[in-house]
C-alpha cells in the first residue's frame, strides 16, 4: 500500500513535463476542470473582441459581468439540488417572488426598511424550498414535477402580487439599498482591499493545504502546478481590479466593484465552502452518489435533502434580490421559466452532472458567465434573441458533449 | 449422537463436544453473539422461524443456504434493518435490542452488503469515513482521514489500491469489496458480516478477500461470512451454519461438515452424515 500510493508522489519533483502529464491523466480520468470551457470562452470572447472593439472595454466587461449575476446566483441554487440528481424548475419564479416581495414592501405603499423587506423575501423563497422538500421527500414525488408545478404556482402568485398594486404590471424601486444592490459600487479603495485579500486568502489556504500534506508524506501537488494556480489567482485578481477600478462612466466618473459581484462572491465562496469543508457538503455530495450507501452510513439522508431544497430557495431569493435591482423594479413579465433554464444550462456548462454526485459550486460561475459572454456579445455585434437562443443551445450541446467524451475513459459514467 | 434432524439438533451437538475436539471451538467461552428464538414475519410470511446461533469472535462462521433460505433476512435482523418479530439476542453475554443499523453500528457489528453501499462518486478516504468524518473544529480533516485510511489498508495487507484519494467507481471488484471491509473494520467492529463477498470477483481477486476474511479474523474480529461457493467457505470458515426455508438446520464447528453433507443439508435441510461426523468428533 504505502510504496504504491507514492507512484503519483514523485511528480512534486518533476519537471513542467510531468505537471503536464498529471494534466492529461486527470482530463482522461474525466476531472479535467473546467479547461475546456474555460477555453471556449476565450474563444468566445476573442470572437466578439473581433466583431465589435467594445467588447473588451472594462465597462462593457464590468457589465457582462453584472448581467452574469443572475445565471450565476440561480445556477449555483440548482447546483445544490443537482447534487442530489433534483432539479428545481421553481428557481426564477422564486427568484421573482422574492424580488417582487422586496420591491414592493421598500416601495411608497409599506415602506418597510429594506432589512426587513429583504428578510422576508428571503423567508419566502426559502419556505418555498422547503416546500418542495416536504413534498419530494415526504410524499415521494419526483422532484421535477414538484417544481414544474411549483414553477406556474410562482408564476401564477408573481403576477397576482405585481398585478394587484395596481401600477400597470410593473413596480419600480424607489429605495437606495435594493436599487444600489447592482447600480451601487465599493470604492476602488475597497475593491483592492477585498479583491487581494480573497486572493492572498485562497492562496495561502492552497499552501497551508500542500505544505501541511506534503509534510505528512501525503500526495501533494507539485510546486510548478502550484506555482501556476497562485499565478492564476493573482492575474485573474489583478484583471478584476483593474475592470472594476477603471472609469467606465461616460459622463461623470464610475469606478469600483459593483455590490451584486460581492454577494456573488460571497455566496459562491459560502456554499463552496460548505461543500468542500464540512460534513453536510460531505453528505450531499455522498446522498447524489448513493443515496441508499448514505443512508446505511448512518447519514440523515432527508434531512440533507431539505437543507438543499432550502439552500436553493435562499439563494433564489437572492438572486431574486439582484434580479430586481438590475431590471430596477418587478414586472408581470417576468420570464422565470427561461431565467431557470438557463441556470441549469449554467451549472452543465459548467460540468455539473444532472444525475446527481458530480459537480461544483464554480461550475455555476463559469457557466453563467459563458451565457452572460453570448448574451452580452451578441448584443453588441446586433444580433437579436433568436441568435443568442441559438448560440446558447449549441455551447450548451458543445459543453455536454466534451465532458461526455472526455469521460468516457474514466469508469463512472454520470 | 442421534440423527435427529430437528433444528435444535447442532445446538446440542455442540454442547456435547466441549472438550478438546480440535475443532478449534471452545463452546463454554461466552458467545459474542447469541440469538435465540429468533423470529421474523412479513405478513403471513414466515421468513425466519426459531432460529439459535452462536457467534464465537475470532472465528469465521459461514452462512449457507439456498435462496430464499433466509440468509439475509437473518443478516439484516441482525444488523438491525429491521427488528425481529420475536426473540432474544444478546451480546457479549447481555441482552440487546437492535432496532435500527445505528443501533448495530453502536454495538460493534458491521455489515457489508453485497452492494457493498459505497459511493462511487467519492474516494476511497472519503467512503471509509462516510457518515462519522473526522473533524477540526468543525471542519473535516482530511489529512488524518487519509493517514488513517492508508494504515487500515495496509494492516489488512491490500495492496493493490493505488492511491486512497482514487474514486472508488474507478476500483475493480476485489478493491471495492476491500474498501467496504476496510470500512467494517476502521469502525472498530468486533463482528463484521460479509454478504456473498466473493459471489463477483475472479479467481485472484476471490483470493485477495479470503486472504482479507482471515486477516480479519486472526485479528479476533468475528466474521459471518454468507456464501454459496463452498470452496470459499471450506477454506476460510471455522464454523458452519446451514439454513434451510427460514430455520437453521444445523450449526457447528466445519469439522462436523464436509461438502457432500453440507450440499445434503442445504438443499434437504438434514443430513445423517453432519451428525455423524459431529458426534464422531
Amino acid at each position: 500500500m504505502s510504496t504504491e500510493t507514492t507512484t503519483e508522489r514523485p511528480v512534486s519533483s518533476a519537471n513542467t513535463s510531468g505537471v503536464f502529464r498529471l494534466m492529461l491523466k486527470r482530463f482522461r480520468r474525466g476531472d479535467s476542470g473546467m479547461i475546456p470551457i474555460v477555453i471556449g470562452l476565450l474563444v468566445l470572447g476573442a470572437y466578439f473582441q473581433i466583431r465589435s472593439s467594445v467588447f473588451l472595454s472594462t465597462g462593457n466587461l464590468t457589465n457582462l459581468m453584472v448581467q452574469a449575476t443572475i445565471f450565476v446566483l440561480l445556477g449555483i441554487a440548482e447546483v445544490w439540488l443537482l447534487l442530489l440528481g433534483e432539479i428545481d424548475l421553481s428557481a426564477g419564479f422564486n427568484a421573482g417572488l422574492a424580488g417582487a416581495i422586496a420591491t414592493i414592501l421598500v416601495d411608497q405603499q409599506f415602506h418597510w426598511s429594506w432589512y426587513f423587506a429583504v428578510g422576508l423575501a428571503l423567508i419566502a423563497s426559502t419556505a418555498f424550498g422547503a416546500l418542495w422538500g416536504f413534498l419530494v421527500i415526504g410524499l415521494r414525488l419526483p422532484s421535477f414535477i414538484v417544481t414544474l408545478a411549483g414553477q406556474l404556482g410562482l408564476e401564477g402568485l408573481v403576477l397576482w402580487i405585481v398585478d394587484s398594486q395596481g401600477t400597470g404590471g410593473s413596480i419600480s424601486i424607489h429605495e437606495p439599498v435594493l436599487y444600489n444592490i447592482v447600480y451601487g459600487d465599493f470604492t476602488p479603495l475597497f475593491t483592492i482591499i477585498f479583491i487581494v485579500g480573497t486572493v492572498l486568502a485562497l492562496s495561502f489556504s492552497l499552501i497551508r493545504k500542500n505544505a501541511s500534506r506534503a509534510s505528512r508524506n501525503l500526495e501533494s501537488v507539485p510546486m510548478p502546478l502550484m506555482l501556476l494556480r497562485i499565478a492564476g489567482l493573482v492575474i485573474g485578481g489583478g484583471v478584476l481590479i483593474w475592470i472594476f477600478n477603471s472609469n467606465r462612466g461616460k459622463f461623470t466618473p464610475i469606478h469600483g466593484m459593483p455590490f451584486a459581484i460581492m454577494i456573488v462572491g460571497v455566496v459562491l465562496g459560502g456554499c463552496t465552502f460548505i461543500m468542500n469543508k464540512t460534513k453536510p457538503g460531505r453528505y450531499i455530495y455522498a446522498i447524489g452518489g448513493n443515496a441508499e450507501a448514505a443512508r446505511r452510513a448512518g447519514i440523515a439522508v432527508n434531512r440533507y435533502r431539505l437543507m438543499a431544497f432550502m439552500m436553493t430557495g435562499l439563494i433564489s431569493g437572492i438572486a431574486g434580490l439582484v434580479y430586481v435591482s438590475n431590471l430596477n423594479g418587478i414586472s408581470d413579465s417576468i420570464n422565470g421559466g427561461t431565467l431557470v433554464l438557463y441556470a441549469v444550462a449554467a451549472a452543465v456548462i459548467g460540468g455539473t452532472s444532472l444525475f446527481g454526485g458530480r459537480g461544483k459550486m464554480v461550475h455555476a460561475l463559469i457557466g453563467g458567465v459563458v451565457i452572460a459572454t453570448i448574451y452580452n456579445g451578441m448584443a453588441l455585434i446586433q444580433l437579436g434573441a433568436p441568435q443568442q437562443y441559438i448560440a446558447t443551445a449549441l455551447v450548451l450541446l458543445g459543453a455536454v458533449t466534451i465532458d461526455s467524451l472526455a469521460r468516457r475513459g474514466s469508469t463512472i459514467v454520470k | 449422537m442421534e440423527p435427529t434432524p430437528e433444528s435444535n439438533n447442532l445446538t446440542s451437538s455442540e454442547t456435547r463436544q466441549s472438550g478438546p475436539v480440535g475443532s478449534g471451538v471452545d463452546s463454554s467461552a461466552p458467545m459474542l453473539l447469541s440469538l435465540r428464538d429468533i423470529t421474523k414475519s412479513f405478513g403471513a410470511v414466515q421468513a425466519l422461524q426459531h432460529v439459535d446461533l452462536d457467534i464465537p469472535a475470532g472465528q469465521v462462521t459461514a452462512l449457507i443456504g439456498d435462496n430464499g433460505a433466509g440468509k439475509s433476512t437473518l443478516i439484516k435482523t441482525v444488523s438491525g434493518i429491521w427488528a425481529p418479530t420475536s426473540g432474544t439476542m444478546h451480546w457479549q453475554g447481555k441482552e440487546v435490542h437492535v432496532h435500527t443499523p445505528r443501533d448495530a453500528t453502536h454495538l460493534g457489528i458491521a455489515t457489508v452488503y453485497q452492494d457493498l453501499a459505497l459511493c462511487d462518486n467519492l474516494d476511497i478516504v472519503q467512503n471509509m469515513y462516510l457518515g462519522r468524518e473526522d473533524t477540526k473544529v468543525g471542519l473535516l480533516d482530511e489529512i488524518s482521514m487519509e493517514l488513517a485510511t492508508t494504515q487500515t489498508l495496509k494492516d489488512l495487507s491490500v495492496s493493490t489500491v493505488k492511491s486512497v484519494r482514487q474514486v472508488v467507481g474507478s476500483l475493480s471488484g476485489g478493491q471495492r469489496q476491500a474498501v467496504a471491509v476496510a470500512r467494517a473494520v476502521m469502525r472498530d467492529s468486533k463482528l463484521v458480516i460479509l454478504d456473498e463477498p466473493t459471489a463477483a470477483l475472479g479467481v485472484s481477486q476471490t483470493a485477495q478477500v479470503l486472504d482479507l476474511i482471515k486477516t480479519l479474523s486472526s485479528r479476533g474480529i468475528a466474521v459471518l461470512v454468507i456464501s454459496h461457493n463452498l470452496n470459499d467457505v471450506f477454506s476460510v470458515a471455522d464454523r458452519i451454519a446451514v439454513m434451510y426455508l427460514g430455520t437453521l438446520v444445523s450449526h457447528g464447528p466445519i469439522a462436523n461438515y464436509d461438502r457432500n453433507s453440507a450440499v445434503e443439508m442445504i438443499t434437504t435441510g438434514k443430513s445423517d452424515r453432519v451428525a455423524a461426523l459431529a458426534s464422531s468428533n
